[in-house]
């Protein structure tokens, strides 16, 4: 058995982890839940966001920050590009899975063109910083990352729910005819959640060049723990989606701490797993 | 046979024959590698068609069953020292029980459709490729097998190796052939357009997805064990990778998944343009390409290559319009077994009491009105009888059977034959399809091509003789309405529950419906009607039960039991009471 210590750092770390799933997993969840588009391609819009990233840090010494203040408007569009090509075919939802996943699969081709399939270190001053609590370890940058995915989470939650943009997404996701016949325009909202969930890729992806060492293949990496976030957490909801991250990111850092690291990628899909087993009436 | 079939069952063996005999004649290694590849592909990709394709239940699980194939032979060869040969049908066995494993829990979900299920495979790679990671089947390194004797079908490596896989492939795509055009492939189509509606027609649904299931899993662990001994270095990194399941659904939907030719041809595209762009930036850009390609046919041709080509084929060669000649006499029916009995049946739906110790009987030969108002629990019956939703309490019996607690395709099978509200045809099925399944899984149990026959004449009976060849959106709602109906009888049922059959059709159709309902009568078949239309309840039925609220409130002779004054209270409100 590990020391309290250690055990204490796990449950740090993996909060700090399962912010990072969180906010992979927030676009997910709501273009899954409320476009019924399930979007393989997010992986890849995040991983290009990353690169570009760095390549706007290393080449041009742009600051991270102003360099995603220029990505998350770019994505956005791109996000509405995408959509209009969706809606014009009028692509279903499994269709959607296999479309997005030839994006992914073009984006990567794109990354290990320009970026090669060596591995890539963003290197700044801040990379190590971190803070100490008690005996603990507090990395800044992935703290500011969990805390992002906190605050996104939360106003994502308002908007869908205070608003009346949100509300109609949510109506035409439950029953598209009777939400037309009372005048929502889901038309124009399905393209503005494209949007917003494509920025959401780029915000991840700029904390994402920060944190991790970059390698095209890492898209694939990610898409089975946050499914599992996306699906524990419940489609469009941004909260749980929040949450579920964070579960899934602790498990995973208890584990390796507890049991080996090698044992870590099981966790999520016995969460998922057991879930579905459990309450199959979630998605 | 089919003329079509005889072509494939000599065709087939014929094309296998003729490769084989080009690597016996010496073929350069290179030639043999290449197209043992797409022998591989092919095997990999009609096996995934099974389930995935047939049945519409996308799965990503396939690396992983083929994984489990590579690793089983990997290991038994190396660790147990066991003859190459002997280890693939284990493979297979072992694949296929591990994904009977994996169905009988993840089946019984109810509503774990599409992409869920999906997801779900594909997390069994990962775990799969966990578990070997940090066991001693492979513990990090990977496994060599370059020390295993290959037993020498031919004098190179490569051609036996080649030959292997042309033998699995060969028979692969010849029980594609075959499944699509037995009693398992009928079911699995159906599954796909609508499992409830395929289950309440007699199919076997949780039976035949396990089936499919397994048989896919087992042809791609035998081809993982093959494919272990052609690169004869197995790592969990190589094996596991997102490459193998997503190529398979890549080539299935490209050539069309529903076809039982068309994962091969999608396969041999896909498999050879990989080969086109191998090594460095090539490779890179070739990966590109293929999705892109991938994109544009999902865009364009969401069916398939071949069942475009198949479609095209037959416009420019139209068949002319089959019309099928009314039958003198009604078709055949099997003999009443008993009446039907409601006892004390009670079910709610959360706090909802949807039916309240309901007790009801209908005879053979006899018709018996249901009515109520909107809710007050009939289609609950109705579903409750037919097995769609189980009992909380209480027994339905047919003569001396038992229906409570059995699956709904048993209660089908027993002679329960049942229409629905708003028409549910099989949507991708011809209407003479349509009809034709519920003859193949009704209580006849008659072979495809007898059931076939049957439901010519029962789409003869129903007047929908001219449509036998229309897809279910080419139909209007009358004829959609006729057709549900066609598909209830064509069952040979000896109860048919019909679930508000005359609503929207317009006087002359609803003239036409009570003539046809009078003639499914006469032939000893025990009727439910459920129906708002009250003339056609007082002309047809024998006897009426009237529901409110889940509660029997009235029963006996139609117009007596219409008068009775809780039900013009419940219909009129209480002032109209006399």
């Amino acid at each position: 058995m590990p020391s309290l210590t250690l055990l204490g750092q796990a449950v740090v770390s993996g909060l700090l982890a399962g912010g990072i799933y969180a906010l992979l997993a927030l676009g997910l969840s709501l273009s899954w839940g409320l476009l019924r588009l399930v979007n393989l391609a997010h992986f890849a819009l995040a991983l290009l966001g990353a690169y570009l990233t760095y390549q706007l840090g290393t080449a041009l010494h742009v600051p991270p920050w102003a360099a995603a203040l220029a990505i998350v408007p770019a994505f956005f569009l791109l996000g509405l590009a995408f959509h209009a090509v969706f809606a014009y075919f009028r692509v279903s939802e499994f269709g959607s899975l296999l479309v997005t996943f030839g994006v992914a699969v073009i984006l990567e081709s794109l990354i290990q063109w320009f970026w090669t399939a060596d591995y890539r270190r963003y290197e700044t001053a801040y990379a190590t910083a971190s803070a100490r609590v008690g005996p603990l370890y507090v990395p800044t940058l992935e703290l500011l990352a969990c805390l992002t995915a906190a605050g996104l989470a939360l106003a994502t939650w308002a908007w869908l729910r205070f608003t009346y943009v949100g509300k109609a997404l949510r109506a035409s996701a439950e029953d598209p005819v009777i939400a037309a016949a009372f005048g929502v325009n889901h038309r124009r909202q399905a393209f503005l959640l494209s949007g917003v969930s494509a920025a959401y890729a780029g915000i991840a992806g700029a904390f994402i060049a920060l944190i991790s060492t970059l390698a095209p293949s890492q898209i694939w990496a990610w898409v089975g723990v946050v499914f599992a976030v996306v699906i524990i957490g419940g489609l469009a909801n941004p909260i749980g989606a929040l949450l579920a991250g964070l579960l899934v990111g602790v498990s995973e850092s208890v584990t390796m701490a507890v049991v080996a690291p090698a044992w870590a990628p099981l966790v999520s899909f016995s969460l998922l797993i057991l879930i579905l087993i459990l309450r199959p009436g979630r998605v | 046979m089919s003329a079509s079939g005889i072509r494939v069952a000599l065709g087939l063996p014929a094309a296998g024959l003729a490769l084989a005999a080009l690597a016996v004649a010496g073929l350069p290694a290179f030639y043999e590698s290449f197209l043992y590849l797409i022998f591989s592909w092919v095997a990999l990709a009609t096996s995934w068609s099974f389930l995935s394709g047939y049945a519409g239940y996308f799965s990503f699980g396939h690396g992983a069953f083929f994984g489990a194939g590579m690793y089983t032979t990997a290991a038994l060869t190396t660790m147990f020292e066991l003859p190459f040969l002997a280890t693939l049908p284990l493979a297979g066995a072992l694949a296929a029980a591990l994904a009977a494993g994996i169905g009988a829990v993840v089946f019984r979900v109810r509503r774990l459709r599409g992409e869920l299920f999906g997801l779900l495979t594909l997390a069994v790679g990962f775990v799969l490729a966990t578990i070997v990671l940090n066991t001693p089947i492979d513990g990090g390194p990977g496994v060599y097998l370059s020390g295993v004797p290959l037993p020498r079908l031919l004098a190179s490596p490569t051609g036996t190796l080649y030959l292997l896989g042309l033998g699995l492939a060969v028979a692969t795509v010849g029980t594609a052939y075959a499944i699509s055009h037995s009693r398992l492939g009928l079911g699995l189509y159906a599954i796909h357009d609508d499992e409830d509606v395929a289950e309440l027609k007699g199919v076997p649904t949780l039976a035949y997805k396990l089936m499919a299931f397994a048989l896919s899993a087992g042809i791609a662990g035998v081809a993982g064990g093959i494919h272990a001994m052609y690169v004869s270095y197995v790592t969990v990194g190589e094996t596991f990778s997102i490459t193998v399941p997503l190529y398979v659904v890549l080539m299935s939907v490209l050539g069309g998944a529903r076809h039982w030719l068309g994962p091969a041809v999608g396969a041999t595209l896909i498999a050879s343009s990989l080969y086109v762009f191998t090594g460095g930036q090539q490779a890179v850009l070739g990966r590109a390409l293929v999705a892109l390609v991938l994109i544009l046919v999902i865009l364009l041709l969401p069916e398939g290559i071949v069942p475009a080509a198949l479609a095209r084929w037959r416009r420019w060669r139209p068949r002319p319009v089959e019309v099928l000649a009314p039958p003198a006499v009604a078709p055949a029916a099997v003999a009443p077994a008993g009446a039907l009995g409601c006892h004390d049946v009670w079910r709610a739906f959360g706090g909802i009491q949807a039916l309240r110790g309901v007790s009801l009987s209908v005879e053979p030969g006899e018709i018996l009105g249901l009515v109520g108002p909107n809710g007050s629990g009939k289609t609950t019956l109705i579903n409750v009888i037919s097995g769609y939703y189980p009992a909380d309490r209480g027994r339905v019996t047919l003569g001396a059977e038992t229906l409570t607690a059995r699956p709904a395709h048993e209660i089908a099978r027993l002679g329960v034959g049942r229409t629905h509200q708003i028409p549910r045809p099989f949507a991708h099925f011809t209407a003479l399809d349509n009809v034709a399944l519920a003859a193949t899984f009704g209580p006849g149990r008659v072979s495809p091509r007898q059931a076939r026959a049957e439901a010519r004449e029962w789409l003869a009976f129903t007047g929908l003789g001219r449509r036998a060849a229309a897809r279910p959106d080419e139909l209007n709602l009358h004829e959609r309405k006729f057709l549900e109906l066609a598909r209830a009888l064509a069952g040979r049922p000896r109860v048919i529950l019909l679930d508000e059959v005359l609503s929207g059709l317009n006087p002359a159709e609803v003239a036409s419906a009570i003539r046809l309902i009078q003639q499914i009568r006469e032939r000893g078949v025990a009727i439910l009607f459920v129906e708002h239309l009250m003339r056609a309840v007082l002309e047809l039925s024998d006897r009426v039960v009237v529901l409110n609220e889940g509660e029997v409130i009235a029963a006996g002779a139609p117009r007596e039991a219409m008068r009775a004054p809780r039900v013009v209270e419940v219909y009129l409100g209480k002032a109209h009471v006399a």
